[in-house]
C-alpha cells in the first residue's frame, strides 16, 4: 500500500520548469490517469516522480515520506515503471529482460534464484509473453516489448506502477488486455497506478481518477466525467462538440468530429483576421 | 472479463520451465574449459622459443617450483633458467595483460553502450604514450623503489591522468553522460596523439625505442613486472566482477537503471575507475596492444551471450590465452627478430573474428 503525494510542484528539466504548482495525490488501489496534449510535461511527472530528474520545487511525498530522502534502490522497490522508451539491449532474450524486474531485491552480491525466476515466468504468463521468452529482443516489436516491459513490473513487485503511455504500439485488443491487467492489479493488490494516457476514451473507461495537464499547470482534475467535459476539451485540444456519453456505461467517450476540430477554428481565426 | 489475461497458457504448447531458459550450466562449463585451456596454452608457450625444450622437462621445472612437491632435478641449470625467468614471466605478463584489456574493453562497452568502446576509448593509450615519450626523452635513467624504471611510471601517470581529466571534463552538474566523456576522450585523445607526434619527430636517435613501445612488445618482461601488474589488474577485475548484474541492467539504458534501483552515477565512477586502473597498468609495461580489447568481448559476447556475469569472466580467460598466443607467435614466427605483438593481434585476430562474424549471422551486441 503507497500513497503517492505531489504538492505544489514545479517540475521540468536543468532548472527550467516545465510545469508549475502541480499537486494531486494517487490513493492505494487507486487508477489515476494523466492526460493532455504532446509535450504538456505527463512524462516529466513520472521521471520527477522516479527521481530520474531532479524535483524544481514543491513536494513529492510517498506515504508521507519525502522521495529525496529514498535511497534509489528502496524506491524501486516502492515504484515500478512501465518506460515509453523502446531502445533496449538486443542481445538480451525476452526473460533476461524481465528478470532484470528482480534488480531491486537483490544485493550486490546476490544472484537469481530459483524464487526470482519463478516470479518473472509467472510475469511472463500473466503478460501471455511466456512464448517470446527464449527470443532476442532485437527481433521483437514494439507491441511486444511494451508487453514486455509490463511483465518487467510485475516482476518488480512495487507498491505503485507509474506508465508512460502503455498503451501507445498495442492493438486494441492488447489494449484491453494489458488494461484490464492493471485494473485487477490496482483493485486486488491495492496497487496505486499513475498512467500517462494518450486516448481519452481509454482514459475515461479505466480511470478513477484523470488529471488533465496543460499549459504548463493542472487543468483539471476529478472523475472522468469532471473532467473530459465538452468545456475541457475545447479549451485544452481545441477540438469542439465531439465529447458523447457512452451507450453502455454512460462514461463520457470522446468521437471525432473533423468538421469541428482545430482546423476549421484556426481557419475561422484566419477568415477574422482578413477582414 | 479479464480471462484472456489470467488464464494459464494452455498446456498443449508446452512452455519452457523457468529454469531452461537461463542457460548456467553450458555457460559454467567454458568458464572450467577455458581456464583449463589457459594453463595448457602458458604450459605450450613456455616450452616453445629459441632454445628447444621438451614439454615433459617444461612442466618439471615448474611443478617442482610449487610448493610441497619434490622432484629430482635432471635437467641442466641453464634450463631452468629459460623457463623460469626469461619464458615464464613473459608468458604471465602476456596472460595478464591480455586478461585486463580484454576486462577493460567489456566493461567499457557495456558501460558505454557502445560496440566501438575499447580499453583507448577515453585517451588513456594516447596519455600512456605521452608519458612513455616523455620519459624516453628525459635525459634520467634512474630505477625508483621496487624497480620502476621511468617509463612504465610515466606511462602510468600519463594513462590516469588523462582518463581522470576526461572525467572531469565531461562532468555537468552531478552527472556524466555516456556520450560527453566519449567525445571528451575522443578530443583529448586526439591532442594528445598529436603532442605525441610532435615529440616523436623531435626525438631523433631515440625514435625506434619510442615506436617500438608504442607498438607493444614483451620481450623485456621480468618477474618484477609481473609483481607490479598483477595487484592493480587483480583488483580491479575483482571489483568488476561485482558489478556484472548491475552492468547488466545498465544494458537498459541510464533511465531505467536509475528506476531498477542503480545508482548509475555512482555505478559509472567505479567502473570507470576500476577499468582504467587495469589499462594503465597493462599498458604502462607492454606499451599500446591494440585489437584485444575490443574484439574479445565481441567474440565472448558472439559465443556466450551477453549477460556480464558469463561475458566477464570469458572475456578474461579468452583474453590472456589470445595474448599468449599472440605474443608466441611474435616470438617465433620470424625469430630471431622480433615482430611487435600488437601487429600479431589484430594480423591473426581479425580473421578469426570476422570468420564468427560471418557464421553467426544474429544480434551481437
Amino acid at each position: 500500500m503507497l500513497k503517492i503525494e505531489m504538492q505544489n510542484a514545479s517540475l521540468g528539466y536543468s532548472r527550467k520548469a516545465v510545469l508549475r504548482d502541480v499537486t494531486f495525490q494517487v490513493l492505494p488501489g487507486e487508477f489515476v490517469g494523466l492526460i493532455g496534449p504532446n509535450g504538456c510535461g505527463k512524462s516529466t511527472i513520472i521521471k520527477t516522480l522516479t527521481r530520474t530528474i531532479p524535483l524544481l520545487g514543491g513536494k513529492i511525498l510517498l506515504d508521507g515520506k519525502d522521495v529525496v530522502s529514498i535511497p534509489r534502490r528502496k524506491l524501486a522497490r516502492l515504484l515500478g515503471v512501465v518506460p515509453q522508451i523502446q531502445l533496449l539491449p538486443s542481445a538480451f532474450t525476452a526473460f533476461e529482460i524481465v528478470l532484470m524486474g528482480r534488480s531491486p531485491h537483490l544485493d550486490l552480491f546476490q544472484n537469481e534464484s530459483q524464487r526470482e525466476l519463478d516470479i518473472a515466468w509467472r510475469a511472463m504468463e500473466r503478460t501471455m509473453t511466456w512464448h517470446l521468452a527464449k527470443r532476442r529482443v532485437g527481433e521483437l516489436s514494439s507491441g511486444e516489448i511494451q508487453c514486455l516491459f509490463i511483465a518487467r513490473v510485475l516482476t518488480q513487485e512495487t507498491k505503485a506502477i507509474l506508465l508512460d503511455e502503455p498503451t501507445a504500439n498495442l492493438d486494441i485488443g492488447r489494449q484491453v488486455e494489458i488494461l484490464n491487467l492493471i485494473k485487477n492489479l490496482c483493485r486486488e493488490n491495492n496497487v496505486a497506478v499513475l498512467a500517462a494516457l494518450h486516448d481519452l476514451n481509454l482514459a475515461s473507461q479505466y480511470c478513477d481518477r484523470i488529471v488533465l495537464i496543460n499549459g504548463g499547470r493542472v487543468h483539471a482534475q476529478g472523475t472522468p466525467s469532471e473532467v473530459i467535459t465538452s468545456r475541457n476539451i475545447k479549451e485544452v485540444y481545441g477540438a469542439e462538440g465531439c465529447v458523447y456519453t457512452h451507450p453502455t456505461n454512460g462514461l463520457p467517450a470522446v468521437l471525432i468530429n473533423p468538421s469541428n476540430g482545430r482546423v476549421s477554428s484556426m481557419g475561422k481565426a484566419m477568415e477574422r483576421n482578413t477582414d | 472479463m479479464s480471462s484472456g489475461i489470467s488464464a494459464k497458457p494452455d498446456s498443449s504448447s508446452q512452455p519452457l520451465p523457468p529454469t531452461r531458459l537461463i542457460r548456467w550450466h553450458g555457460r559454467l562449463y567454458a568458464i572450467v574449459g577455458l581456464a583449463v585451456l589457459l594453463v595448457v596454452i602458458g604450459a605450450l608457450a613456455t616450452t616453445v622459443g629459441s632454445v628447444n625444450i621438451p614439454i615433459l622437462t617444461t612442466c618439471k621445472v615448474m611443478v617442482s617450483k610449487l610448493p610441497f612437491v619434490h622432484i629430482a632435478q635432471t635437467w641442466p641449470r641453464s634450463t631452468e633458467t629459460i623457463v623460469m625467468d626469461i619464458r615464464l614471466p613473459r608468458v604471465i605478463l602476456a596472460g595478464l595483460v591480455g586478461a585486463a584489456l580484454a576486462m577493460a574493453g567489456a566493461t567499457y562497452q557495456g558501460l558505454f553502450r557502445n560496440p566501438l568502446a575499447d580499453p583507448y576509448l577515453i585517451g588513456v593509450s594516447q596519455g600512456a604514450s605521452l608519458g612513455a615519450v616523455v620519459g624516453f626523452l628525459l635525459p634520467i635513467s634512474w630505477n625508483i623503489m621496487g624497480g620502476v624504471g621511468v617509463i612504465p611510471l610515466f606511462a602510468f601517470i600519463g594513462a590516469i591522468v588523462s582518463a581522470a581529466i576526461v572525467y572531469g571534463l565531461a562532468r555537468v552538474g552531478s552527472a556524466s553522460p555516456v556520450t560527453t566523456i566519449i567525445l571528451a576522450g575522443v578530443a583529448l585523445g586526439a591532442f594528445l596523439g598529436s603532442v605525441v607526434s610532435y615529440l616523436l619527430v623531435s626525438s631523433g636517435d631515440k625514435l625506434h625505442g619510442i615506436v617500438f613501445w608504442i607498438m607493444g612488445s614483451f620481450s623485456l618482461s621480468q618477474w618484477s613486472d609481473v609483481r607490479l601488474v598483477l595487484p592493480p589488474v587483480a583488483v580491479g577485475i575483482g571489483v568488476i566482477f561485482l558489478y556484472a548484474r548491475p552492468l547488466n541492467v545498465m544494458q537498459l539504458g541510464e533511465e531505467q537503471a536509475q528506476q531498477l534501483g542503480i545508482n548509475v552515477e555512482r555505478l559509472k565512477l567505479i567502473l570507470l575507475t576500476a577499468a582504467t586502473l587495469i589499462t594503465a597498468a597493462a599498458v604502462s609495461f607492454v606499451g599500446i596492444i591494440g585489437f584485444v580489447g575490443i574484439i574479445i568481448p565481441h567474440i565472448v559476447r558472439l559465443i556466450w551471450g551477453a549477460d556480464h556475469r558469463f561475458l566477464l569472466p570469458l572475456s578474461v580467460l579468452t583474453g590472456a590465452i589470445f595474448l599468449i598466443l599472440a605474443d608466441l607467435i611474435a616470438r617465433t614466427v620470424q625469430a630471431p627478430t622480433e615482430i611487435p605483438v600488437g601487429v600479431i593481434t589484430a594480423l591473426c585476430g581479425a580473421p578469426f573474428f570476422l570468420y564468427l562474424l560471418r557464421r553467426k549471422k544474429r544480434i551481437i551486441f
